[in-house]
């Protein structure tokens, strides 16, 4: 994809210019579409890995130390560097690009499912064991319904962190609205274009923070009945 | 789509070539860069978030202001700050711009700790200090202050990491640094470049923990021993970590 510029010889260089939106209304769309799509991709591999690896860590105790230790050390390597690493091997494309931002959001998730598992109290463990439920049984109807508020504060932290972390994708490169950015500092610094960017950054990770919080108030009704 | 045909040996080759080293713009360059512009960006953070965050935990007010930050800043993509700033200074490009940018991404983490800090000092302590007559700034100078050094301590090692990470997208702006390796090797291209990017890599990601390890242990030195237990317990993220990564 590429991203066309459309630059008026307007006087001087505004901070917000509706000109500059209207005229490459469809280079932003796309660079949102993009955008969105890349942290919609990006968490949804997350969680689907990150949920099968914390329940590991929850049931092998001597599992949990390790898993929360690697990822403490792979979350403190800086993006660009992770990028590094994984570019040589897969080119500059999506494929990189996915695979960073996967593994962070996956770090940000386990941390917090791990946390959220754990709060599950000890009374309710073994009542449920006394109930007569299995192993996977509890895992399904106990610990992983009482665990949703810390999976979903995972879930949350990784997709605004994602948004964020999206722009450095261009790069190794696909970086939605970060190609405007960049695109924008390069253009002689085209302030519109770097600020309708930036924005829209801010607004994409509100918009999909605000989608997540309403999601978890439907799957769990029970959190605001009692805090009513 | 070009693929390296061994970037790991490539890089290898690449650092143990002394010019790399030495050379204008080498490694030694670069790492002077930016260990200077990651310190002056700490240092300033701390300058504006420790008094500020330390104030509001004494007034026991603004504790939603200080999640509010917290929370916007991890919205707020790196690049578009990088970017933004050196058009707000005029001066264009250099140290500046880089500094401030990079220094707003250390505030959260050092503000909402000494904020924590200052608030988990137990009741009781401040209340006796109250008694013995100590005036409001005696009793945070003399009893919270000493009281949230732990929490400082954690809370600068996590914004100094958080910095030396995000340092290294200085090279977009032309700003310096580790990461200025990482783009002259895109900017050859994979297959010429691959060595000296997996090599930038490693550098940065070994600053990154090499910082998150000395700091580790200065944190721990200043956390008095009862305090040192249960504090790092799996599955208990500090509030602090709640500040993403860039």
């Amino acid at each position: 994809m590429s991203f066309r510029l459309s630059y008026r010889a307007d006087p001087g260089n505004p901070w917000f210019s509706w000109q500059y939106v209207r005229d490459n209304s469809d280079t932003i769309l796309a660079a949102v579409r993009e955008h969105a799509s890349l942290t919609g991709r990006a968490v949804l591999i997350a969680v689907l890995i990150a949920l099968p690896l914390s329940v590991l860590a929850y049931w092998v105790r001597p599992l949990a130390g390790p898993i929360l230790a690697v990822s403490g050390v792979v979350y403190t390597i800086p993006s660009l560097a992770l990028f590094a690493f994984i570019a040589p091997y897969l080119g500059t494309g999506t494929t990189t690009v996915l695979v960073g931002l996967v593994l962070y959001a996956l770090l940000l998730i386990v941390r917090n499912v791990v946390a959220g598992l754990n709060q599950v109290p000890p009374e309710v463990r073994e009542a449920a064991e006394g109930m007569g439920y299995g192993r996977w049984g509890r895992l399904f109807r106990i610990d992983l319904p009482l665990a949703l508020p810390g999976i979903v504060t995972g879930v949350r932290l990784a997709t605004v962190s994602t948004v964020a972390l999206v722009t450095v994708g261009v790069l190794v490169g696909h970086g939605g609205l970060g190609q405007l950015i960049f695109a924008g500092f390069q253009n002689n610094l085209y302030k519109a274009e770097i600020m309708t960017a930036a924005l829209l950054c801010v607004a994409l990770a509100v918009v999909l923070d605000l989608l997540l919080i309403l999601v978890a108030r439907l799957v769990t009704p029970w959190s605001t009945r009692r805090a009513r | 789509m070009t693929v390296a045909a061994n970037p790991i040996g490539q890089a290898i080759t690449w650092i143990n070539d002394p010019l790399n080293w030495t050379n204008p713009g080498g490694m030694l360059d670069r790492l002077g860069e930016h260990l200077t512009i990651s310190a002056l960006a700490v240092a300033l953070g701390c300058l504006v978030a420790w008094p500020l965050g330390l104030w509001l935990g004494h007034l026991g007010r603004g504790g939603g202001l200080v999640v509010l930050v917290s929370n916007a800043t991890l919205a707020i993509p790196t690049l578009a700050l990088l970017t933004i700033l050196p058009v707000v200074f005029a001066s264009g490009f250099g140290k500046t711009p880089v500094v401030v940018a990079l220094a707003v991404f250390a505030v959260p983490p050092l503000l909402a700790n000494a904020y924590i800090g200052v608030r988990q000092v137990d009741p009781e302590a401040r209340d006796a200090a109250r008694g013995m007559g100590l005036s409001s700034a005696q009793l945070l100078r003399r009893v919270e202050l000493p009281l949230a050094v732990p929490y400082l301590a954690a809370g600068f090692r996590t914004a100094a990491v958080q910095v030396i990470a995000t340092a290294a997208l200085a090279s977009f702006v032309n700003g310096g640094g580790l990461g200025q390796i990482i783009r002259t090797g895109f900017g050859i291209g994979i297959a010429a470049g691959g060595g000296q990017i997996v090599a930038g890599g490693v550098l940065v990601a070994g600053l990154a923990l090499l910082a998150e390890v000395v700091l580790g242990g200065v944190e721990r030195l200043v956390t008095p021993k009862p305090l040192r237990r249960g504090r790092r317990r799996p599955g208990r993220p500090r509030a602090a970590d709640a500040t993403g990564s860039a």
